[in-house]
């Protein structure tokens, strides 16, 4: 479900790029690196048990005149980050990264491209806060900070997962897909 | 968090003027200042009341220095068994988060229907701890924060009594209030259950000229000596005072009652009998002493046959309290519920209705503003003939937070 534009999209971006401004971390030298220009507009994670899986949501905005792509990401909230994105209602890394288009912005969100985190070390409790730095093809690092949501929906099966959940499944508790459909 | 400073549309004043809405020009905005130099009520020809926002920083909470929207909804949480401390703080910032957000008209973080955000007109969000959510932070309760006394006219009932926590949702939208509570219950998930939700209504937005004071289901005008925010007179009644911990600097308290009305009843009494129980007129709100809706009564004036004209024992007269730090607020709403399976009508009758007034009052000191009215009322008011009350809550009402800030910060 693609709904954007919202309403109010042009206010919240300047609204969270001054927020952001103080997180901004991009590693040294030039004003010209990516990771000065790009911002992710309202960043959320949902809450996951420890050894699960889940994913973080957002928007990536990108007002200069050049693409700018997202090669990878860490967390210490995660053993290990990857771009997903989701096809045919199932799960599996971007190749390519996630290319935020010149002038443009691009939409992590459930049922299409999100940052999966996976063999969490804790729990991520509801309104907990987690730190994740994105790397960016050109070096540079954005880093960032979301709140926890408890949601019901982003319930997509793992690529390559059979439908025993073993480990492939992001899910908490219910096994429905509201957003499937 | 997001920025209320940059959002584009219509300034402030405008907003707080109620219905200008963006980009709808100069002669609007010449008779938003017409309103503002005008002592009574006016008419909205602005319109696109829908696009009104009421900012959520401050020092105070929104809902309660705004003027009461024409619908609220109240919910009441209780803390689960395993929220602990941290997990308090937790909540209350996500609540903050999808208020802050909702009441600007934009979507809450997680919010697969943020369309429903655009519309608040007016909407606010007011949250209030109970004692076990002040304990659980660490925190100093004020003396009076905890159930009211009994009375003997109570049939109070636990499905509209007590919690932990309260939000009180009021503007002129349902749809946005709706939005925001189940945004609001939904983040509520990890750390509270709800206990009970309760909402009430005033007349329509747009069906009374702005400033009108509410009638309840009575027929009653009900609040006419309501000082508004903005009154010197409410902001000695409400704000906590210097004897409250320091970390209710800037907020209040709420006592919530649900009170059950005898409209079968109240069917049976004449004019001049409902006149003589309440000490007003009923077509204009004016004490039966004379002058007029805003005029305080005379209890002492006295009637041709020597006594005085005012029942003693008439509502007005039993409410009346004219030292201002011992005065309340009240923020009424009216209710009309489904007729609850099996209920019967004061006169043994199966019920045909199940309505009430939700009866909210903000003070700075429960003991010593609210309980002095609630004793002589629960002693005599002619009016408990007609009234019952069913629920009774009472919360502390957290200060408002800045940008960045959380609604419940103070207690951390």
């Amino acid at each position: 479900m693609r709904t954007r534009p919202r309403p109010y999209t042009r206010a919240l971006a300047t609204a969270s790029a001054l927020a952001l401004a103080a997180t901004l971390s991009s590693c040294a030298s030039g004003a010209s690196e990516s990771a000065d220009s790009l911002t992710l507009i309202d960043p959320w994670v949902k809450t996951a048990a420890a050894d699960g899986m889940t994913a973080v949501f957002g928007t990536l905005e990108n007002p200069t005149d050049a693409d700018v792509t997202v090669t990878g990401a860490s967390s210490d909230a995660a053993g290990m980050v990857e771009l997903h994105e989701v096809v045919d209602g199932t799960m599996q890394e971007k190749d390519g990264g996630f290319t935020v288009p010149a002038g443009g912005e691009l939409s992590l969100e459930p049922g299409g491209l999100h940052l999966m985190l996976m063999a969490l070390p804790e729990d991520i409790l509801a309104g907990e806060e987690i730190t994740v730095t994105l790397e960016l093809a050109d070096g540079s690092t954005l880093e960032f900070t979301a709140p926890a949501k408890d949601f019901d929906g982003g319930n997509e099966d793992y690529e390559g997962d059979s439908m025993d959940a073993d480990h492939g499944e992001m899910d908490m508790g219910s096994s429905a897909d509201p957003s499937d459909g | 968090m997001p920025d209320d400073r940059i959002r584009r549309g219509p300034s402030r004043r405008q907003l707080l003027l109620g219905g200008a809405a963006a980009g709808a020009g100069a002669a609007v905005a010449l008779g938003a200042d017409r309103a503002l130099a005008s002592p009574g009520p006016t008419a909205d020809t602005a319109g696109v009341n829908g696009d009104r926002v009421t900012p959520f920083h401050g020092p105070h909470q929104a809902g309660v220095t705004s003027s009461p929207g024409a619908h609220a909804t109240y919910l009441a949480f209780d803390l689960l068994p395993a929220t602990d401390r941290a997990g308090l703080e937790r909540w209350l910032r996500l609540l903050s988060d999808d208020a802050a957000r909702i009441t600007q008209g934009r979507g809450a973080l997680a919010d697969l229907e943020p369309e429903l955000a655009v519309r608040p007109a007016g909407l606010t969000a007011t949250f209030g701890v109970g004692p076990a959510a002040v304990a659980l932070a660490g925190a100093e309760a004020p003396a009076w924060l905890g159930p009211l006394p009994g009375y003997a006219i109570d049939r109070l009932e636990d499905r509209w009594s007590g919690g932990d926590l309260l939000v009180l949702l009021h503007g002129d939208d349902p749809t946005s209030i709706s939005h925001l509570a189940r945004m609001l219950v939904r983040d509520s998930r990890a750390y509270g259950e709800l206990r009970w939700r309760q909402s009430g209504f005033r007349r329509a937005y747009g069906s009374d000229p702005q400033g009108t004071t509410m009638r309840n289901l009575f027929g009653q005008v009900d609040g006419s000596r309501n000082p508004g925010p903005g009154d010197p007179e409410f902001d000695a009644a409400v704000w906590a005072r210097d004897d409250a911990p320091a970390w209710l600097a800037g907020g209040t308290s709420l006592v919530l009652r649900r009170i059950a009305m005898d409209l079968e009843g109240w069917d049976a009494v004449d004019v001049a009998g409902r006149e003589n129980a309440v000490g007003r007129r009923l077509s204009d709100g004016a004490p039966l002493t004379g002058g007029g809706e805003h005029d305080d009564i005379d209890p002492e004036a006295t009637g041709p046959n020597g006594f005085t004209v005012i029942n003693p024992a008439a509502h007005a007269a039993r409410a009346r309290e004219t030292d201002p730090a011992r005065r309340i607020v009240r923020l009424s709403y009216s209710y009309d519920d489904d007729v609850e399976p099996g209920a019967l009508d004061s006169l043994g009758r199966p019920a045909v209705s199940n309505v009430g007034l939700l009866f909210g009052s903000w003070q700075a000191d429960v003991a010593a503003q609210y309980v002095p009215v609630q004793d002589r009322l629960a002693e005599a008011d002619l009016m408990n003939t007609w009234t019952t009350p069913i629920g009774s809550a009472v919360f502390a009402v957290l200060p408002g937070c800045e940008q960045g800030g959380f609604v419940g910060e103070t207690l951390f």
